[in-house]
């Protein structure tokens, strides 16, 4: 047996775990020392106690969140991918669109929020629309690249043994796009919970469609401010958690060969 | 020169390289787009069953000549013939040509069995046909433990054996090699070489091997074609009447280090030839 610190497995849970346990701990007993009013900033124990009492609240408003940035990422793969085909199909066409994605990309989506929602009637749909519109362009991009980077040596094997478009697509194309489509998703799951949470701050929708931002504005109107905490709390977990949730489907797609997810053992 | 081989000269028939042309250029020549002109206007015919090596400075358009002969790329001006017929698509009928290229070039997500098998799933062969075929050609390489492997599990050397399993699947009656064991060690080199000749004789292949190496060209091929740069052309041919199959005592005897000295000799004349132009 191998003494447990050399273990990687438990070094990778254990020591941020450690960090994060001490950076608590240390808050807590400064925040007591030097009697900061919770008003100004809470202390974990507060933030804690707040997000037990108003559990349900808190719950309904993660799950709004989540809905709008789920929706949005899965609306953001299915155009993206779609795009980066249609680009694929000619130079011509990649460069007459792709300056307008980066448009997309560059242009804040605090300043088009607004429109969006005057434009779009249903809040729900148009708060996807903004989270969508954040999400896509890393999509596209990676996929395009993917799609595009393919060994040119595999291509002139598959051009002499007189391989259709199809077959080319399937058997070479797509899958030397996989590692660039993955970690496209990656970051296009945390844009669309940022997008998410920035649209519903833009909206302010509140009733029993409210979000995790309208908590924490209504919070910041409250003076209550760890509940403004623990909502900020929520939307990091489940940004981890998404984020999580990627790099596990990465290394079930490509856990067996590509680079990125093979480990130094081999 | 040397003297005739008493082996070769008692069993005509048993002579490789003296087969029904396989490929014929006929005044073939390559300007790029770009205004490069790779190629000077080659004749050249490959006889069926030859080993023949182009070797050459680098810039002298080998890699071009080669896939001008996979037909992957199209010669400027004059004609390529096939077994004395008009030369047209690639892969048509009753052509089989594989191509083993510079890299292993294989798809790292696929699993060595699924690689050589790919030249076969593109063409549709049934799969216990091609089945049986992936595992005949990966125990002619010596690979039969490692189907189920990835190629990153593997060494450079046993890579480029996955890659000429994958050519040797198709039934090959062309098999054209650009530079592919250029980039490994001296002893996986040698290791494959003495390989390649083996399944050369046994398949009676026709081959046309790339190299920058003389005691390569030298112990494998029947025939050495070398090239000038600038444009490339051919300069020099010589042949290699030595008895066939070669084995790795071949290359300590003293009529394999006449032959590379020969080679060398015209390798320098050549480059002679260059600088003074």
């Amino acid at each position: 047996m191998r003494p447990l610190a050399q273990s990687e497995t438990f070094m990778t849970v254990a020591a941020p775990l450690a960090v994060g346990v001490i950076v608590v701990v240390i808050w807590e007993t400064a925040c007591r020392a030097f009697n900061i009013p919770v008003f100004l900033f809470p202390k974990p124990s507060d933030i804690g106690t707040k997000l037990v009492s108003d559990w349900p609240v808190l719950l309904t408003a993660l799950g709004m969140t989540l809905r709008i940035a789920l929706q949005a990422f899965f609306a953001a793969i299915v155009i993206g991918t779609l795009i980066a085909f249609l680009f694929l199909q000619s130079r011509a066409i990649e460069m007459s669109f792709f300056p307008y994605a980066v448009l997309l990309q560059v242009t804040p989506i605090v300043a088009i929020a607004p429109l969006i929602i005057i434009l779009v009637k249903n809040t729900q749909v148009a708060l996807t629309v903004c989270a969508t519109v954040v999400a896509l362009f890393p999509i596209i991009s990676n996929t395009t690249l993917g799609l595009r980077s393919v060994d040119p040596g595999l291509v002139n094997l598959f051009r002499m043994s007189r391989a259709g478009r199809m077959q080319t697509l399937w058997r070479l194309r797509i899958p030397s796009a996989l590692p660039y489509f993955f970690g496209g998703l990656r970051i296009s799951s945390g844009l669309a919970l940022i997008g998410a949470v920035v649209a519903e701050f833009v909206a302010g929708t509140g009733g029993r469609s409210a979000g995790l931002a309208y908590e924490i504005l209504q919070s910041g109107f409250q003076l209550d401010i760890p509940r403004m905490f623990a909502a900020l709390f929520l939307i990091t977990l489940a940004g981890v958690g998404l984020f999580a949730m990627m790099v596990g489907l990465s290394r079930l797609a490509l856990g067996a060969w590509h680079e990125s997810e093979v480990g130094t053992e081999a | 020169m040397l003297a005739p081989n008493p082996a070769l000269s008692a069993d005509a028939e048993e002579r490789p390289g003296a087969g029904a042309p396989v490929i014929e250029i006929l005044s073939a020549d390559k300007v790029f787009p770009n205004g490069t002109r790779a190629l000077a206007a080659i004749d050249l015919t490959i006889a069926g069953g030859e080993f023949l090596t182009l070797i050459g400075p680098s810039g002298c358009g080998k890699s071009t000549l080669l896939k001008l002969i996979a037909n992957l790329i199209e010669p400027t001006e004059g004609r390529i013939l096939w077994r004395s017929g008009a030369f047209d698509k690639v892969g048509a009928r009753g052509r089989s040509i594989a191509f083993v290229f510079q890299d292993p070039t294989l798809m790292p997500w696929a699993r060595v069995e699924t690689n050589v098998r790919l030249p076969l799933d593109l063409a549709r062969v049934p799969s216990a046909e091609s089945r049986r075929r992936v595992a005949d050609a990966l125990s002619r390489v010596g690979l039969e433990g490692y189907a189920r492997y990835y190629p990153r599990q593997l060494s450079g050397g046993m890579k480029m054996r996955v890659s000429i399993a994958r050519s040797l699947v198709i039934e090959p009656n062309l098999l054209l090699m650009d530079e592919p064991f250029g980039a490994l060690d001296e002893f996986t080199r040698n290791r494959l070489d003495a390989d390649l000749i083996r399944l050369w004789w046994e398949r009676k292949l026709t081959t046309v091997f790339v190299t920058h190496s003389i005691y390569e060209a030298v112990f494998l091929s029947t025939r050495v074609i070398v090239l000038g740069a600038r444009p490339g052309r051919i300069c020099k041919v010589m042949t290699i009447e030595e008895p066939h199959p070669r084995h790795e005592s071949f290359r300590n005897s003293p009529r394999f280090a006449e032959h590379c000295r020969a080679l060398s000799a015209l390798l320098t004349e050549v480059s002679v030839e260059q600088m003074r132009s």
